[in-house]
């Protein structure tokens, strides 16, 4: 179960001497993401992919032995030189996903209840 | 170009085509961002069997990495109770102390684990919140009744073999008025725990903790869940009479029909492609090769649960969509929290 007084989600330091209040709008995000495999990183992968702002999505597990992830976010530049924050597809992709989710469980529950009553019949 | 997005191709050497390549940018004239609605809208669920132990069922217009993670939370993350500690007053069988524990600990436990809370760790006292206590006590004895020339144990011994219907329950604090007594115990009353002969004897605390597979395979609530791609056969020549024949030999009984037509010959017909294993048997017939296709359909899962007897399977995959949403849940929590500050 998860538990609340550790700290889920960091943000990687970007390269260049930014200050870090600026990597709130950054278009390029590396996030690490801790007590999470590909269960949460592989299909949050791909309802980030299917953001047409994302230039490049994806995750891998730096060492097996350790519980984390690493999950890249590249936003693509548009021509006026602006681009998504990272963060906020990131943010999106999170709520698409829990969408995505509700979505299958709306439905299961009201297969399983058809079912059920047919069962009955 | 529709068979690349929607189609796994099985080649006799390899399978092609197997990542889902449906992104935005990837295929011209093609809008493949997500649409919640048209997600909606072509998403299907049928079930084909459903009983308080195994479901099987279909699940349509969804992709695998999130069939998959639903499968991966099922297996690893979906906590349960099962024997954790076990405290040993007398152990003189032949079964040494943590061989023993081992097999307590992988027994099936009829209990709500939704209703427990985990252990905080380093806490060695027994709540009635978050522990389940058993007593197991058995000593084998010789039969005073035994009947004469049966060499059977069951006859000459009494307790020869310890079942789980010899564990009790032992509530504690208000565990009495929470649980019925049918609710609390191992889900199954003949599994062989250990054997004993006269003099020897068995008296064990059993503390049972809420835990997770990922821990554990012993906490898992699924006997397995997995799920297979829907196959599908495509007939590109008609293929008559011999060639008929090897073809349905090919596959499993019930995957390909001869139809007489009109002309008096018979063709095969592709008529229950689920039964099909994938074996790509008929991939080593040059006569066969050529005339048909082997494909799977990328979106179209057949998943299949079984429970190990603590929740009913139908409950558990809503479990695991609930666990992957408030999985995304507590990394929103987390954003929006930090965005504050």
């Amino acid at each position: 179960m998860q538990s609340n007084d550790y700290v889920k989600l960091q943000v990687c330091p970007v390269d260049d001497n930014t200050n870090a209040k600026l990597t709130v709008g950054a278009p390029n995000l590396s996030f690490i993401i801790r007590d999470e495999d590909h269960t949460l990183g592989n299909s949050l992968r791909y309802v980030i992919m299917k953001n047409p702002d994302v230039d490049f999505c994806g995750y891998t597990i730096p060492h097996p032995s350790e519980s984390k992830i690493n999950f890249r976010i590249q936003s693509k530049i548009n021509n006026d030189s602006t681009s998504t924050p990272a963060i906020d597809i990131f943010r999106q992709g999170l709520v698409d996903l829990k969408q995505m989710c509700s979505i299958v469980l709306e439905k299961y529950e009201e297969t399983v209840k058809t079912f059920k009553d047919m069962e009955t019949n | 170009m529709n068979d690349i997005r929607t189609r796994i191709k099985l080649e006799d050497t390899e399978l092609l085509n197997t990542t889902s390549t449906n992104f935005p940018g990837n295929y011209p004239g093609y809008d493949d961002r997500l649409n919640l609605d048209e997600f909606r809208k072509n998403l299907q669920i049928q079930i084909s069997h459903l009983d308080n132990t195994t479901t099987e069922f279909d699940i349509i217009g969804i992709d695998a990495s999130i069939t998959n993670a639903f499968r991966r939370i099922l297996i690893a993350e979906l906590p349960s109770m099962a024997i954790e500690k076990v405290h040993v007053t007398e152990n003189s069988s032949v079964l040494p102390d943590d061989v023993l524990a081992h097999r307590l600990g992988l027994i099936p436990l009829r209990a709500n684990a939704r209703l427990f809370v985990d252990k905080t760790p380093g806490d060695t006292k027994e709540h009635e919140d978050d522990t389940l206590v058993f007593k197991l006590k058995a000593t084998c004895k010789k039969n005073p009744k035994a009947t004469d020339g049966n060499d059977d144990p069951k006859n000459l011994y009494i307790n020869s073999s310890v079942y789980t219907e010899h564990m009790e329950w032992i509530p504690i604090g208000n565990q009495a008025t929470k649980f019925k007594m049918d609710d609390v115990g191992p889900v199954f009353n003949d599994i062989l725990v250990v054997k004993l002969r006269p003099g020897q004897e068995i008296d064990l605390k059993l503390v049972c903790h809420k835990g997770i597979g990922r821990d554990h395979a012993k906490f898992s609530p699924v006997c397995t869940a997995s799920y297979r791609l829907m196959p599908e056969i495509v007939l590109k020549k008609p293929i008559y009479d011999k060639d008929a024949e090897q073809l349905q030999k090919c596959f499993t009984q019930g995957v390909i029909e001869l139809e007489d037509d009109n002309n008096g010959r018979r063709h095969a017909v592709v008529s229950k492609p689920r039964l099909d294993m994938c074996s790509r048997e008929a991939l080593r017939y040059p006569e066969l090769k050529d005339r048909i296709e082997l494909n799977k359909i990328r979106d179209h899962f057949i998943f299949s649960i079984e429970s190990a007897g603590a929740l009913s399977p139908d409950q558990l995959f809503i479990d695991s969509i609930k666990l992957l949403m408030s999985k995304c849940d507590r990394l929103l929590q987390e954003i929006d929290g930090n965005t504050n500050n």
